[in-house]
């Protein structure tokens, strides 16, 4: 899905990116890597957040050219609360994947991202929904995307299990991540996770000498 | 009856037609042998770091055109509010007007708050700017200055992208001077040891980096004082020719010498008053 822009050539600095969401039982664990790089050769910051906060309990990830990213999450910010102060009510995750996607889709020419948005809500509880390039949007339990995606969908697919408890999805997204960010020469530096519940939201920062080692020489 | 073709409506904002149409129109011109002129750039090592009290801004001095040196003593750390400055590389008209841009229209904001403006919203100005251009406007910028929240620093890439970072290196010579920083950078340092330190990168980019030379300029801001320092570091002195190259009078024989008056008559003359006030 994402590997359509990983091999066109991406503008400026590029988020070169592994980012990928889980459902859980009783909440969502959204996650990333922490590398920009320019031109696959440089890596222009170590330390970037790729996970944005849209909202109190709605996070999205970014991927693709780092410009845009910023440009569309900034302008989906704005439109959620001005929504959610119209509504008189938090917003729902569908609502702020919708803002995204409509940025995309209609600008589809210019722009060159893709984003992961996950949170909580009243209404249908913890979800995940994934916009990519073109705009479109989907939800799924769970997914992963990014450059470094590709070296971990068949670890997914193998250790996904529904209703995990939250530790089991914290240790499967920290694996998975580890696992690309091993593979793949754009993502790299930390590992950024956030895990949103109904209580409210905690981000847990693993650093690289923390991460577990995968036959590492 | 149906429409062949569904009409698009005009869509807002800027078209880079003609910016397709240029990139055509060189690649034929080079099939040809000749080359466009190429705009003035500043191959650059441009770098910012913050230690205890504010930033240390630091820029080489040599602005290139194609291969040959247009500038060797230029200025690239520019003004963009009293307590805001901001270095910039890429090309040299786009950092120059899009730096004064922002400037302008930083005054005007901070006296409509009646406050001192502050980092944060220099970078956002700057960063909204850049991607309408959609990386067009080949300036890529590092931005320090101290504000009532602290000192702040930001590394602004052409397309649009912003950094907010400890230290910060941008231009062609970025790598050595990151190198540099990457060795000896820690955080709460002291002015000197500061100094020192952005005077390290930025000599790192000037010897190792063609499209960096000549001197070190340096800019400390501090809450309530800025020091530029310009140069900071004559890294590269022009230097003394040790020989005499001039010829003696007398060394080039006179064979012949012939005089040939002009006779020329004065046929008006005519006075014109010029207001020199």
């Amino acid at each position: 899905m994402e590997k359509h822009y990983a091999d066109s050539q991406t503008k400026g600095v590029s988020t070169g990116t592994t980012i990928l969401a889980v459902t859980f039982d009783g909440g969502v664990i959204i996650g990333s890597d922490s590398r920009a790089s320019i031109g696959g050769e440089y890596v222009s910051s170590k330390t970037i957040n790729k996970l944005i906060q849209l909202h109190d309990q709605i996070f999205c990830c970014i991927a693709g050219s780092l410009a845009d990213a910023q440009a569309i999450t900034k302008a989906a910010k704005f439109h959620l609360s001005f929504h959610s102060v119209q509504m008189e009510n938090p917003p729902l995750v569908m609502a702020a994947a919708s803002v995204l996607k409509e940025l995309c889709y209609k600008n589809k020419e210019e722009l060159q991202a893709g984003f992961i948005t996950a949170g909580w809500d009243r209404k249908k509880g913890p979800q995940v929904y994934v916009v990519s390039l073109g705009g479109m949007l989907i939800s799924q339990p769970f997914t992963i995307a990014g450059s470094g995606s590709t070296f971990i969908y068949g670890y997914t697919d193998a250790k996904y299990k529904p209703n995990m408890t939250r530790e089991e999805c914290q240790q499967f997204a920290i694996n998975a991540l580890t696992l690309a960010m091993g593979r793949d020469n754009v993502s790299g530096g930390v590992v950024h996770l956030v895990v949103i519940t109904e209580k409210g939201v905690e981000h847990v920062v693993v650093p690289g000498d923390k991460l577990p080692k995968f036959h590492d020489e | 009856m149906a429409t062949l073709s569904v009409c698009r409506p005009p869509v807002g904002g800027f078209s880079f037609e003609n910016c397709k149409r240029n990139a055509v129109l060189e690649n034929e011109v080079s099939k040809l042998g000749c080359n466009l002129p190429a705009a003035r750039k500043t191959g650059t090592t441009i770098c910012g770091v913050v230690f205890k009290d504010g930033i240390v801004l630091g820029a080489d001095t040599r602005a290139t055109e194609g291969m040959v040196v247009a500038d060797k003593n230029c200025s690239k750390i520019h003004y963009i509010s009293p307590n805001i400055y901001c270095c910039g590389a890429g090309t040299a008209a786009d950092t120059e007007m899009t730096t004064q841009i922002i400037s302008s229209n930083l005054e005007l904001h901070s006296l409509s708050t009646g406050r001192l403006p502050r980092v944060a919203t220099a970078n956002r100005m700057l960063k909204q700017m850049l991607f309408r251009y959609q990386g067009y406007i080949g300036a890529a910028l590092v931005l320090g200055g101290v504000d009532c929240m602290g000192p702040h620093l930001y590394s602004i890439y052409p397309h649009g992208s912003t950094d907010k970072l400890p230290y910060v290196t941008m231009g062609s010579g970025s790598l050595a001077a990151m190198a540099v920083f990457e060795d000896r950078y820690k955080p709460d340092m002291e002015e000197e040891e500061a100094k020192q330190l952005v005077r390290d990168a930025i000599a790192a980019g000037i010897f190792n980096d063609l499209g960096s030379g000549s001197n070190v300029d340096l800019c400390v801001i501090m809450k309530g004082k800025v020091d530029y320092l310009r140069p900071h570091d004559e890294a590269n002195k022009k230097g003394v020719r040790t020989g005499e190259y001039k010829y003696k009078r007398g060394t080039t024989g006179v064979l012949s010498k012939t005089v040939t008056p002009l006779d020329l008559d004065v046929v008006e003359e005519t006075v014109q008053t010029m207001d020199t006030s």
